[in-house]
């Protein structure tokens, strides 16, 4: 395996430069190749799962072989659709860790050049400098960080926060941290494997509660697999005392990663949730089909911010991960709200569709979303915003780039059910094109059924203007710097809604993401 | 000694029509030169081609930045090198902070003449003095590039920008239109304090007005692409007497 | 299920029967669009497949009963077509438009004027009838050649301009019984040529009819605009409530040339109204423009496909609904930029207004864009009369019933001043005002 990793690696040289194209080898521990009930058992009882959620899994996996793979996504490259019994659904590292000495120390090193630290001395910061704050000078570079948090964002610094992070590797949750911190505010903060043994009763409420087992294609596939994901359940009136985060990566080959992610938050409750994701640089596709389900009781605010930076493939559109994704959340308490914000620049195809379902009364939902392509990729995302409760509320600011032979597709449903008195919608749905060998899709649909609703789309498409550029190069900014500043400039709305550190961090991956692809 | 700036027998058109008919004019370092002229005389255009726009074709004459030819260089390269335009008409650019765009203008100009880049700390500095010397309010730089600005603060940003990136030659495209007094003296001030034996100032106006606050060594008339006279300060006066009408136009050079 | 394929008729010329043939294999392949079919998502045709559709058995109307349809103060040629019978009695004469002019019947154009038919008839329509969703065009080029394919035939050559507007005037009688019709138009425009057609449907059930008359008009248009052509076309449709109509305009611009198409569904129990113009030569113009009212549990779907392939063109789409009781409307748009279509600059406005709890509305603006130096916008929004201009009203003294009457004839009359035709603007505006609520208390100026 170490050399056909070396040989992946060599070929990754000659190619584009994707900055977290390695791999780790380490000695892993897989699946039986092939879709089957003997595969679902196996991984539930790998997780030593109660006989409820092996059923639960079954019965997803009987939906699935009845159901047909969805056609309506807009692929003008089309694709070749996997092959689910070439896949491995369960690939995780031998040694079981329980505590960080135990983490072979090669997950540490992958995550440590992720710059995702486990160890909670450390603060998750993209800033450069902020790393070296812990001995000399800590205040100065605090200060420093905030200095250029300000520049690159232009948004308002703030100090370097904690954040508690739970790294997926492949289908196993190898650590989390800040779990007993968390434990005193009374957060709960683990893998869903350790939850359903610590928390039964809540994983059994609420999962498959938001996103039904046979929702989708893609969803029922996960419900019969998962391997892991996070819990989260926020209690009543608890402001979660630091942003959590999940850090997702696809290491193995010939797997496919199927997290599930369960948030619950209990009434009058905040929680602010990250997620990130980066895979190796591998010839085949990779399947990710994810399912989020968010739960936001009375009064609850849930934020959830993604940055996905899976693998895309190279030029010729070879490689790369599909990431086939339902996120979902459900505002069932009056005045809850869920935001989600996206930042989508890997990925060979993405079909994701991050959804509130708005059933408490005055509840809100967002959507900020910042979708690149470039290369040969293929995106088709957007939002879902069902008004069901009265003077329920949804903004949706979704910012498109292609570039390269990229195309980029914004799909969204707006839906104003009969109850939905004196409902708001905004959407504005902007595209930029980078050359001409791309390609700007837009298809929101709006589904309006009460008379007292509001709704507002407005959508674009333009390149970068000429008089911009020239103001920039005329100042001595490179055309490519001026491109990326531009396009910075463009998404700033998204970006401003990210927390610091992700929004620097999203900067930069847009600059890396769109090289090569001026002049 | 090398002149700043030497434009040799320049003419210069869009599509069809010939805007610039044959320019020469040399400004040595330490000079400050005003051209003046009519609507549609040229003026803007030939600031526009110095900063490099490529919506023009040159058809004929060189233009040497310090000896060196400048036309074959990007709008980017002239900037590193030293020259400043600063716009008629500002763009504006959504998202996109005047700090954050300053920091790259800043560190691309270093990063050409092999310089490390700034560091954070040091950038806000030099913006701080910049800002206090051509008396701007820094807090205007945590907004977007002139976005939403009045007319007197685009203006008064681009002097801002000429002085932190430290600009060799300045060209000032119509710098007074639609300001007020007290902007026009901010614009002037600025322009001033940077006055020394190294650096040219190129002033492009329609009204004298400007050069009361500026006083420029050498004024030039254009007129319909062509200097049609060259002398001292004494060109304004009788421009803003008689306007251009001793040239066949018949436009004040006063408001 | 009865068949809606008019039985195979014995057309001539060859080119005509093996157009009909191929749009009878089309059809019957395809069948009609299905509850997942995504062109028709919102519109449900189970109950209409199971109408059971004849051609007309009378087409019996006096020329008086005719002239209380022409549009008052329009000088054009009223060509009468009842239950999708060409009634040329009853008819204005054709001829006469101009020099070099051709405004015939379709099947009289196919026999005396192959060569100017022959090239474009099915040509527009092609590309959509194998595309989803299309069983109707398909439907439609199926009847070519029979009895139920009724339509016209209008040529105006290069440098010519039509003296009047065509007005070909579609009624609608219970004598004509459970009829189907699918008429066919053609008009092509040369170089720098000028022409304004209507296609006016009315029904000569009174309003309060306890059973409205049941029927199906499934109608093609094509116009082919040459090189600086201007072409304007008008859909007016007020058909009897418990009708069907699906129409399409397909239409073709050379370089420069201008096409306009107003449309305003007033009637109806389904309509389907396709607009597809496929811009081809540089710096063409397209504006499309439409109203739809509907009322009691109408369905009103349009459907716009705007395609640009070629540098520099210009295209307006603005569509407004108003939806009371049960009605429902759709709004599909789709704007399409191939990469040879740089500098397109396209717009698409739709905005509807739900004036009841039952109503609804659906609409899909969408964007399809393959070129980069581009400037494409569309804006969609649904709402409801603004409450600070009601109180406006109001505090100046104005009714509430009457405000809001008033504004909602506003929001539908702004695409009126589009229409170059004042005669059909004034017909539209009455028409319109007679719809709402308070009508006869309403002090709007016509």
């Amino acid at each position: 395996m170490a050399t056909q990793d070396q040989e992946v690696l060599d070929l990754a040289e000659s190619r584009r430069d994707y900055k977290y194209g390695w791999t780790t080898d380490i000695e892993q521990e897989f699946a039986p190749i092939g879709l089957s009930e003997d595969t679902v058992r196996f991984i539930s009882a790998k997780k030593n799962e109660p006989e409820w959620l092996l059923e639960w899994r079954l019965k997803a996996l009987r939906l699935f072989t009845k159901m047909t793979c969805p056609e309506w996504p807009f692929l003008p490259y089309g694709y070749e659709k996997p092959d689910f019994q070439a896949i491995s659904y369960w690939a995780a590292p031998k040694q079981g860790p329980k505590s960080l000495d135990e983490i072979d120390p090669r997950i540490l090193e992958t995550y440590a050049k992720l710059g995702i630290p486990l160890e909670e001395a450390k603060v998750l910061l993209g800033v450069e400098g902020a790393a070296a704050s812990a001995a000399e000078g800590k205040a100065k570079a605090k200060a420093m960080a905030a200095a250029q948090a300000e520049f690159e964002t232009g948004a308002v610094s703030a100090e370097p926060r904690k954040v508690a992070v739970d790294a997926v590797f492949d289908s196993v949750s190898v650590k989390t941290t800040f779990q007993d911190e968390l434990a005193r505010a009374g957060v709960i903060f683990c893998s869903i494997s350790e939850a359903t043994h610590s928390h039964p009763d809540l994983v059994r409420k609420y999962l498959g509660s938001v996103v039904p087992v046979a929702d989708n294609y893609y969803a029922a596939l996960n419900s019969a697999v998962f391997s892991d994901g996070s819990f989260v359940y926020i209690p009543k009136g608890c402001k979660c005392p630091m942003d959590l985060s999940t850090y997702f990566r696809i290491n193995a080959k010939g797997t496919g990663q199927f997290e599930r992610t369960l948030i619950i938050a209990d009434e009058g409750s905040e929680v602010c949730y990250l997620e990130g994701c980066t895979a190796p640089q591998r010839d085949e596709n990779q399947l990710h089909a994810a399912v989020v389900e968010l739960v936001a009781h009375k009064g609850a605010k849930i934020k959830y911010s993604t940055i996905q930076n899976w693998y895309p493939g190279d030029e010729n559109g070879k490689g790369g991960i599909f990431n086939f994704v339902t996120k979902r959340g459900l505002c069932e308490g009056d005045d809850s709200h869920i935001s989600w914000t996206q930042v989508e620049t890997g990925s060979a195809i993405t079909w994701k569709y991050p959804s509130v379902v708005l059933k408490g009364d005055r509840s809100k939902g967002e959507f900020y979303s910042v979708a690149l392509t470039n290369l040969r990729q293929q995106a088709d995302t957007g939002t879902k915003m069902i008004h069901i409760g009265r003077d329920t509320s949804s903004h949706i600011i979704s910012k498109g780039i292609s570039a390269g032979h990229g195309h980029n597709t914004y799909r969204g449903l707006v839906e104003v059910r009969k109850t939905a008195t004196n409902a708001r919608n905004f959407t504005q749905c902007d595209s930029l094109l980078i050359g001409d060998q791309c390609g700007a899709h837009t298809f929101p649909y709006i589904d309006v059924r009460n008379q007292t609703a509001t709704c507002e789309h407005e959508a674009s498409t333009t390149k970068i203007a000429e008089d911009q550029m020239f103001y920039c190069t005329a100042r001595g900014i490179s055309e490519e710097d001026a491109v990326s500043l531009l396009v910075n400039g463009f998404c700033k709305q998204v970006f401003s809604e990210l927390p610091m550190e992700f929004a620097v961090e999203a900067n930069k991956l847009l600059a890396v993401s769109l090289e090569g692809s001026v002049g | 000694m090398t002149p700043l700036l030497q434009i040799d027998n320049l003419h210069a058109s869009v599509g069809e029509v010939s805007i610039l008919k044959g320019i020469n004019l040399t400004i040595n370092p330490g000079e400050v030169h005003a051209i003046m002229g009519p609507n549609g005389s040229g003026k803007s255009t030939l600031s526009q081609i110095l900063a490099g726009k490529e919506d023009y074709a040159i058809t004929q004459g060189t233009v040497a930045y310090n000896g060196k030819d400048l036309l074959g260089l990007g709008p980017d390269e002239r900037a590193n090198e030293g020259i400043f335009l600063a716009f008629q008409y500002p763009v504006e650019i959504p998202g996109v902070s005047a700090m954050q765009f300053l920091k790259a203008a800043v560190n691309a100009k270093r990063k050409h003449h092999g310089e490390e880049e700034l560091d954070a700390g040091s950038m806000l500095k030099l913006f701080r003095e910049k800002a206090a010397q051509v008396k701007i309010n820094p807090e205007m730089l945590k907004r977007n590039v002139n976005e939403g600005f009045s007319g007197g603060e685009k203006k008064r940003f681009e002097i801002f920008q000429m002085a932190v990136l430290d600009s060799v030659l300045g060209i000032l495209d119509e710098s007074d239109s639609g300001l007020d007094i007290d902007a026009l003296k901010v614009v002037s001030d600025g322009v001033n304090s940077m006055r020394n034996g190294k650096r040219g100032f190129l002033l492009v106006t329609h009204y004298q007005r400007l050069l009361e606050h500026i006083v420029p060594d050498f004024i030039h008339v254009l007129v319909k692409g062509r200097i049609v006279e060259s002398g001292g300060r004494e060109v304004a006066l009788e421009l803003e007497k008689n306007g251009y009408a001793k040239y066949g136009i018949y436009q004040p050079a006063k408001h | 299920m009865p068949t809606l394929l008019p039985a195979p008729a014995s057309a001539s010329p060859a080119w005509l029967a093996a157009l009909a043939a191929a749009g009878a294999a089309q059809f019957a392949a395809a069948g009609l669009p299905g509850r997942r079919s995504e062109s028709w998502k919102y519109t449900n045709l189970e109950t209409f497949g199971g109408i059971a559709f004849v051609p007309a058995v009378s087409c019996a109307l006096t020329r008086a009963e005719a002239e209380a349809f022409f549009i008052p103060g329009l000088d054009a040629v009223n060509l009468v077509f009842v239950n999708g019978v060409f009634r040329p009695d009853i008819s204005d004469e054709a001829a006469g438009l101009g020099a070099g002019i051709v405004c015939c019947p379709l099947s009289e154009a196919i026999a005396k004027h192959g060569a100017l038919v022959e090239p474009h008839l099915g040509r527009l329509s092609a590309p959509a009838i194998t595309r989803e969703g299309e069983a109707f065009t398909a439907l439609n080029q199926a009847a070519l050649g029979g009895a139920q394919s009724g339509g016209f035939f209008l040529h105006v050559p290069a440098g010519a301009a039509a003296g009047k507007p065509v007005h070909l005037l579609s009624v609608s009688t219970r004598e004509g019984g459970v009829f189907a019709s699918h008429g066919r138009n053609l008009i092509t425009a040369g170089s720098g040529a000028r022409a304004s057609f209507i296609e006016h449907y009315v029904t000569t059930d009174d309003a309060a009819a306890a059973t409205p008359s049941v029927y199906l008009h499934n109608c093609i248009t094509e116009i082919v605009a040459g090189q600086d052509a201007k072409v304007e076309h008008y859909l007016l449709e007020k058909d009897s409530v418990c009708a069907y109509n699906f129409s399409s305009l397909f239409i073709e611009q050379a370089e420069k040339s201008d096409v306009h198409s107003h449309t305003v569904l007033l009637g109806g129990k389904l309509v389907r109204n396709n607009v597809a113009p496929t811009l081809k030569g540089t710096a063409a113009h397209c504006l499309i423009n439409g109203l739809y009212v509907g009322r009691g549990s109408q369905l009103l779907d349009n459907a716009m496909r705007v395609h640009h392939g070629a540098p520099g063109c210009f295209s307006r789409q603005y569509y407004k609904g108003i939806l009371c009781d049960a009605s429902r409307g759709v709004f599909s748009g789709r704007i399409i930029v191939d990469q040879a279509a740089q500098k397109t600059d396209a717009i698409q406005q739709s905005r509807s207004m739900l004036l009841s709890d039952d109503a609804r509305v659906n609409t899909r603006p969408q964007l399809e864009i393959y070129a980069d130096d581009v400037r494409c916008t569309h804006g969609a929004t649904t709402g409801k009369v603004d409450e600070e201009a009601v109180f406006y009203f109001r505090s100046r003294g104005i009714p509430e019933a009457i405000a809001r009457a008033m504004l909602v004839y506003a929001f539908a009359a702004e695409g009126f001043d589009r229409m170059e035709l004042e005669p059909v603007r004034k017909l539209l505006a009455r028409e319109m005002i007679a719809r709402l609520p308070m009508a006869a208390s309403l002090s709007i100026e016509v």
